[in-house]
């Protein structure tokens, strides 16, 4: 019998421009442009089970083993740090973590930096690279407003085009690190399907060069 | 003589029974331990464990101690070194560590072994064949991937990174991240034509004679450990078939512990590594000692992902009685069912949430069958 992979994607806009490159891959399996409320979608004969999670999911799916491999932000494998490999970088779902503020935001060092963010683990890291002293906010969603409140003096958070920052009369200080999907794979399945997934992730890299 | 019905014991306890007798016949003792340890210890070699929360409590005297997180540390502390013996000890123990993402602590069963002393290519390949043979005993359906750090230290050493890119490039070989890896190099102003060997380390694995053929004229400082891999496989492969047995440069440990070589194991069907071990002189240097070692753990609390699917039924019988049922009488239908081979439970109500073949009641006719779910 052929070995299955289970690819976890993201769900939403990203997922699926990393679905057509799959299926520009050879990858593909029809039944996932279904509409339907189906999560799982199979094709027996490429060897391939798709399924929709969470974005932040997909890499807990790949280290638990549930997934073979799958496609992750590199903010949530910097933020979590899952025991995976992390094979290719897609050039897909490109932004970057940044640090925001008040435009007219000064640092002073004199003081404790407070900082409102989703990503704990990135801004403990970041700045403990820097030897500031910070406080971490942990904060769910509408990261932007923490500032105008008096919340934080600053935020880190993932930008896109920066409209949001800009609609808050925020602006970026400083970038953390670039930020994409990237193709990840269990430690352990790589070491039995190590064929498959290296042929899949080839074909992917290729239509990646061919893009430019 | 003590007889054990296998069919009660997990797959963890079934391979300790295993584990024990293929250590021991290869001349290693078992070492016990108690489960406490001064935390000292622990803090002195914070980068040795796997996870750095350690359980602590304020023992008798007011030392300050640890439920155990590791078992290597302690057998290295409390073996002296001498000229000539070779200390070969196995252990098996529970370990104390917190669960990565929720911080809770977790007990493991772990197995394993150390040898410690004058390590020479022999005890280098027993150790390596032991390992294989450890994953062989849980399935056959195994790899036990192979690196060098003599290897790895030779690619990162001609980048001349800075520490924190050094870990970074690790790191990178650690998760096969090879656009991680060369962006690290380019923002450091590595030329492209030094990056060549850490290329092929991150993208060549699987086939120890391919892998070889493909590094060895790469390599400077790490020949004479391409030469050490070399002798050990030609070795191992007398005892373990070939295709078990890859080079993988990702396996990779804290080099400042490790030295030589480094191994980890995997089983299809088992989400994470099962075996993981290696060369360790430069602890034993760090802790004042001339020894060197090696050695390996295995997690065995892993194994649960391999356990058959559950029992149909909890118990093959279930005995009914009530308060008028002569007990004598009840004692000895419940022996004769058990002394049959069979699991009963006696008990007075119909139990719910519970499976059985079959329902007995007893009664002054004796014992009459009420349903059977065979």
């Amino acid at each position: 019998m052929k070995k299955m992979l289970n690819i976890a994607l993201p769900k939403g806009r990203l997922g699926e421009k990393v679905y057509a490159m799959f299926e520009q891959a050879g990858f593909e399996c029809p039944s996932i442009k279904e509409n339907s409320r189906k999560l799982i979608f199979e094709n027996e004969e490429k060897g391939v089970r798709y399924f929709w999670v969470k974005p932040s999911d997909v890499a807990i799916y790949v280290e638990r083993g549930a997934a073979d491999i799958g496609v992750a932000g590199k903010d949530i494998l910097l933020e979590y740090e899952p025991d995976v490999y992390e094979l290719l970088d897609l050039g897909v779902g490109v932004c970057r973590m940044a640090v925001a503020a008040k435009k007219d935001f000064r640092d002073d060092t004199r003081k404790t930096l407070k900082v409102a963010t989703k990503f704990t683990n990135i801004a403990r890291n970041y700045y403990s690279s820097l030897g500031r002293d910070i406080d971490i906010i942990h904060l769910n969603g509408s990261i932007e407003i923490a500032p105008i409140l008096g919340l934080s003096d600053v935020i880190v958070d993932i930008v896109e085009t920066g409209t949001t920052l800009k609609e808050n009369d925020l602006c970026v200080v400083e970038t953390v690190v670039p930020i994409s999907a990237r193709l990840i794979a269990n430690k352990a399945s790589f070491k039995f399907a190590s064929y498959e997934i290296e042929n899949l992730k080839n074909n992917i890299a290729e239509i990646i060069r061919a893009k430019g | 003589m003590m007889k054990i019905n296998e069919k009660v014991l997990k797959n963890g306890e079934k391979a300790i029974f295993a584990l024990r007798s293929l250590y021991r016949s290869y001349g290693y003792s078992q070492y016990k331990m108690s489960k406490f340890e001064e935390y000292d210890l622990y803090a002195e070699n914070k980068s040795f464990l796997v996870s750095d929360n350690i359980i602590t409590f304020t023992g008798a005297g007011g030392k300050l101690m640890a439920l155990k997180p590791d078992v290597t540390l302690s057998i290295v502390k409390s073996t002296k070194d001498s000229d000539m013996a070779l200390n070969k000890v196995y252990y098996n123990e529970n370990v104390y560590r917190a669960e990565k993402g929720t911080g809770d602590f977790k007990e493991i069963m772990q197995a394993g072994l150390e040898c410690i002393g004058d390590i020479d290519d022999y005890c280098l390949c027993e150790v390596l064949m032991l390992a294989a043979k450890s994953l062989s005993i849980i399935s056959e359906d195994f790899v036990l991937d192979i690196s060098h750090h003599g290897i790895v230290a030779d690619a990162l050493d001609r980048l001349n990174l800075s520490g924190t890119a050094k870990a970074q490039v690790l790191s990178a070989i650690a998760d096969k991240n090879l656009h991680s890896a060369m962006a690290v190099c380019e923002s450091e102003g590595v030329p492209a034509k030094k990056t060549e060997l850490l290329k092929s380390l991150i993208t060549c694995y699987g086939d120890p004679k391919k892998v070889l053929d493909k590094i060895e004229p790469q390599l400077s400082e790490g020949k004479a450990a391409a030469k050490e891999l070399k002798r050990l496989i030609e070795l191992l492969g007398k005892n373990i078939p070939q295709d078990k047995i890859r080079l993988d440069f990702s396996v990779a440990g804290d080099m400042s512990y490790y030295n030589g070589l480094a191994f980890s194991g995997f089983i299809q069907g088992i989400s994470q590594k099962v075996l993981s071990g290696g060369r360790y002189d430069n602890l034993l240097r760090k802790m004042g000692r001339k020894s060197n070692a090696v050695g390996f753990a295995l997690y065995l609390d892993l194994l649960e992902e391999l356990e058959d699917e559950a029992d149909e039924y909890d118990f093959d019988a279930v005995l009914l009685y009530d308060d008028k049922t002569d007990i004598s009488e009840l004692k000895k239908a419940v022996d004769s069912i058990a002394l049959s081979g069979k699991s009963v439970k006696a008990q007075k109500g119909i139990p719910e949430k519970i499976r059985y073949k079959t329902l007995m009641k007893i009664g002054e006719k004796g014992v009459e069958i009420l349903e059977e779910n065979a």
